[in-house]
């Protein structure tokens, strides 16, 4: 046990965590008893004794866990082992445990854990629909309601949208550069490690007195400032989620940038290295505004100061410039990626180099420019600066060009081509193409002043929000992860299985939120927990088809599982891609490369007979798939 | 023969594009109507309907077709025509939505100033909200107040200046296509002439806390002199403690602005600032 204990890990990583509360804990009761303070604050916004815990465990738990270990011997001029790779890999599932810095278990710790937190929100979803499938209160009272839709929102998106992206990049990116790692394995381990802490951190708002956080996932102050101790198990979560996703972003740039292949240069990374080198971008530059939003509302409810308080000076309305400021860019973080992997999919199953190949890339860096300058659409009759809103109209409605440059390229690559229908990755590419339209149309319409002012905080942007986040984030996330299923375990999905799953969630999801635009024009708010009984029927036909794409996902989670353990082996290249991840075997070794590839064409060279992406290892040992010549009759 | 059938595709889309708007305009998307700015403002809806069909017609017809002539046999192999673009399709990608985009930016600017637009002989009418009630006052009627319900003269312009004593909530009659946030501290101001004699329902469309939902008020629409006849029964002044906050809002942001701090500049001028003092 002693041994148990020094040794990073689980046990010491309890002792740490144990440590930690008891260290915060001390903390505020000694403060407060020496200055003289009663020694348990609790009104509804303080409760010093619980949120300064609620900081130092999690840092506990890390210390004992083994996050800083090799840090903290390296700072204290200790002999370090240079390549300690103890931590490295996973032979036993155990491996997955651990503060493990391979890239490759670190990316399927990321997917596992996020689409469990999927799971969570989902079922948060389906209280919130179980509630609203009649008009009056049935299930849950209103604050529980307000409770239920902002933790839904926070896990969805902190905890499963922006994080899952970031762990399949996790376990691709690396390896279609051709490079043997991510630039820094530990922050690496370190940003995931962050992840469920910052999920137990909101979930364990629902057992704070006053409940869980219901200011909704905006949190608008003043109401958050004023709102029960679960608030500030948001403004914390927060920090953990957001210091995972900015040392992930940077991790990114620096693995983009410094560690491509010799050979790969920027006109020859696939679109989905482009997808991300803009989502760190946007990361890196957006999220410190969110935390430090959160940090005012904490320090408002924590400390007694004054942001935004208006009868002390305060500015309401900054809160929202500076939170937007970050949840604009947001929301094409939580694309972006996605738009990467249907690239690649659509590619390799229409057997068709990507359609327009540079302007896609600079479509994304055009998007990530204009996301810093669109944030005030959010806030059209929120009382802002009049001058502002046409400015920022414009801004917002030239976003739609590079989205669909992005959608007539996906077209262009399809036409001419082979496509390939029998994989569900296509199914959810294309599905997600029609689908995401739909949201991107009605964000142009929200995006239009006279109409937003009719359409703002009603459930017609409830569906805006779902069709680009559950059409467009959660679409592609599926097709990415039945894409790369084989790569990462070697092992084939079933197929049959996919189709169900697929028409099952198209079915649910415009089932579900096709009907929200309607009840939404027509006058019913968001974020109710009760609402007129016109509105009643629409929202149990709403309610039920939310039930069928819950249930459909429990498809997905069969195929995956049994897939997982007794599918059929993969073979290295089922979709014959032409990338460099599916050179190597499925799962692929430890550090990826016997021998750095060598890169000498760009990435999509479908149908040029000759023509090749990378060269692995020694030229006569070649495994690469040789383009075959076009079969496909060209435009006279 | 490979040529792309073009004028076919372009037909198919045209067609695609008319049935669905047309389909699309057949659905009363906002409502009623009963504010003057619901005509200029469900014109632009049709319109953007009409593009967007258009727009959703060229993607379905293109998808449609791509998989049908190129999806693959069973056992083929093969590889598609190796295209890597095609710079004059690009650019017509990029110009042509950019076009459409700008232009329904502008027509957008043109009817916010239309509908926004003041007429002198506006009345106002002063909002207090406040978890979770709607407070309303008659500035230029010695101030009478009422609780949970106001009316207002039909194809009269009405000024509403609103103020919020605690959270933002936001003010919002669906048929009069308007919504305002009400934010402590500042005044903010929405422009609406009702055109249709009727009772409707003020909704609260900002979450402000358990009882946001049930935040509602009834707004009546009448003849002049209903409405005066309502107004005389009115007795007593918008209460102390609204104003009281209201006035401070109003005293502070004097201050800030000037300071050339102002914090915001939808807000108070010196009418809103008289018709608070005046109580
Ligand atoms: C054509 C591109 C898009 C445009 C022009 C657009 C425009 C807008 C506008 C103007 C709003 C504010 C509406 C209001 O609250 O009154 C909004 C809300 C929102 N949009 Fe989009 N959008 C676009 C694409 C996306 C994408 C790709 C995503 C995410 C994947 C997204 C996610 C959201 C979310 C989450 C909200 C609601 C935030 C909230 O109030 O809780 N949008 N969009
Ligand atoms: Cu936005
Ligand atoms: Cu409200």
């Amino acid at each position: 046990m002693a041994v148990a204990l020094r040794q990073p890990g689980w046990y010491r990583g309890a002792l740490g965590a144990l440590l930690g509360a008891a260290f915060g804990f001390g903390l505020v009761v000694a403060l407060r008893a020496i200055s003289g303070l009663d020694v348990f604050q609790t009104e509804q916004t303080g409760y010093p004794h619980v949120i300064v815990p609620l900081i130092t465990t999690p840092f506990g738990f890390l210390f004992g866990f083994g996050a800083f270990d090799y840090w903290f011997r390296w700072a204290a001029g200790k002999p370090t082992v240079p390549e300690d790779h103890a931590n490295h890999g996973a032979t036993r599932w155990q491996d997955y445990f651990k503060f493990n810095t391979d890239h490759k278990v670190i990316g399927i710790q990321y997917v596992v854990t996020t689409f469990g937190f999927f799971l969570i929100g989902g079922l948060l979803a389906l209280l919130i629909r179980a509630e609203l499938a009649q008009p009056g209160t049935q299930i849950v009272d209103a604050n529980v309601y307000n409770g239920l839709f902002s933790t839904h929102a926070v896990v969805m998106i902190f905890l499963f949208i922006i994080p899952m992206f970031a762990g399949i990049a996790n376990y691709v990116l690396p390896l279609m550069i051709g490079a043997p790692d991510m630039a820094f394995p530990r922050l690496n381990a370190l940003s995931f490690w962050l992840l469920p802490i910052a999920g137990i951190i909101f979930l364990g708002s629902f057992l704070a007195p006053g409940g869980a956080f219901d200011a909704g996932w905006t949190g608008y102050a003043p109401l958050s400032a004023g709102a029960p101790l679960g608030q500030s198990f948001f403004n914390i979560g927060v920090q953990f989620a957001g210091a995972s996703s900015i040392a992930t972003a940077l991790n990114f740039l620096v693995t983009i940038i410094t560690m491509r292949a010799p050979g790969m240069n920027l006109w020859r990374m696939p679109l989905l290295v482009w997808a991300n080198l803009s989502t760190s971008l946007l990361v890196v530059g957006a999220t410190p505004f969110i935390a430090g939003a959160q940090f005012m509302v904490l320090f408002e409810r924590a400390l007694g100061m004054n942001f935004f308080q208006f009868l002390e000076g305060g500015d309401v309305i900054s809160y929202q410039h500076i939170f937007w400021f970050y949840s604009h860019p947001a929301v094409y973080i939580m694309m972006l990626p996605g738009f990467g992997i249907i690239s690649e999919i659509i590619s390799t199953h229409s057997r068709k180099p990507v359609f327009g190949y540079r302007l896609m890339a600079l479509a994304l860096i055009g998007i990530v420019v204009l996301s810093y300058s669109v944030w005030a659409h959010h806030m059209f009759v929120a009382g802002m600066f009049d001058w502002l809103r046409v400015p920022i109209m414009i801004t917002t409605l030239l976003i739609a060009v590079p989205t669909g440059i992005k959608i007539f390229s996906w077209l262009g690559t399809m036409f001419y081509g082979k496509i390939h229908t029998y994989s569900t990755s296509m199914l959810f590419a294309l599905g997600f193409i029609v689908t995401f339209l739909i949201g991107g149309i009605s964000g142009v319409m929200v995006g239009m002043v006279p109409l937003d002012i009719h359409m703002s905080d009603t459930y017609f942007i409830v569906a805006h929000i779902h069709f680009v986040l559950f059409g467009g984030s959660v679409f592609t996330i599926f097709a990415g992860i039945y894409h790369w299923f084989p790569k990462m375990t070697g092992r084939m999905y079933d197929e049959k299985l996919g189709r169900v799953h697929f028409w099952g969630t198209m079915i649910g999801t415009w089932g579900t939120f096709v009907p929200q635009h309607w009840i939404g024009l027509d006058g019913m708010p968001r974020r109710v927990a009760d609402y007129a009984s016109q509105y009643g029927d629409w929202n149990l036909v709403i309610s039920v088809f939310a039930f069928i794409l819950g249930t459909v996902q429990l498809v997905f989670v069969y195929n995956m599982i049994v897939s997982w353990r007794f599918g059929p082996k993969a073979g290295n290249n089922p979709w014959r891609a032409n990338s460099i991840e599916w050179q190597v075997s499925s799962p692929p070794p430890v550090f990826n490369f016997d021998q750095i590839p060598r890169v000498v064409g760009g990435p999509y060279e479908y149908g040029t007979p000759g023509a090749r992406h990378a060269i692995m290892g020694d030229e006569d040992e070649l495994e690469l798939p040789e383009p075959k010549p076009s079969t496909v009759a060209g435009p006279a | 023969m490979t040529r792309l059938p073009y004028l076919k595709l372009v037909l198919a889309t045209l067609a695609l594009g008319t049935v669905i708007s047309v389909v699309m305009l057949q659905v009363d998307w906002f409502g009623d109507a009963a504010a003057t700015a619901a005509g200029p403002i469900d014109t632009l809806m049709e319109f953007t309907i009409v593009i967007s069909s258009f727009v959703f017609a060229i993607v379905c017809v293109a998808l449609g077709y791509a998989l049908v002539k190129w999806r693959v046999k069973p056992g083929d192999e093969g590889d598609g025509l190796p295209i890597h673009g095609n710079t004059r399709l690009e650019i017509i990608w990029t110009l042509i939505p950019t076009a459409i985009v700008l232009f329904a930016a502008g027509y957008s600017w043109v009817v916010m100033n239309d509908i926004e637009d003041k007429q002198p002989d506006a009345m106002t009418v002063n909002v207090y909200s406040q978890q979770f009630a709607w407070t309303f006052g008659y500035p230029e009627a010695g101030n009478k107040w009422s609780e949970g319900e106001f009316h207002v003269p039909v194809d009269q312009q009405v000024i509403f200046k609103m103020h919020a004593q605690d959270v933002i909530h936001s003010f919002w009659v669906p048929e009069w296509r308007i919504k305002k946030d009400n934010v402590p501290g500042i005044t903010t101001e929405a422009v609406i002439t009702p055109n249709e004699v009727g009772t409707y329902q003020l909704i609260c469309t900002e979450l402000c806390g358990a009882g946001h939902a049930t935040m509602r008020a009834i707004v009546v629409v009448e003849p002049r002199e209903d409405y005066e006849k309502w107004l005389a029964g009115l007795d007593g002044e918008v209460p102390e403690d609204l104003l009281l906050t209201a006035d401070q809002a109003i005293e502070l942001q004097k201050q800030l602005q000037g300071t050339e701090q102002g914090i915001d500049s939808s807000g108070v001028d010196e009418t809103s600032a008289e018709n608070v003092d005046q109580s």
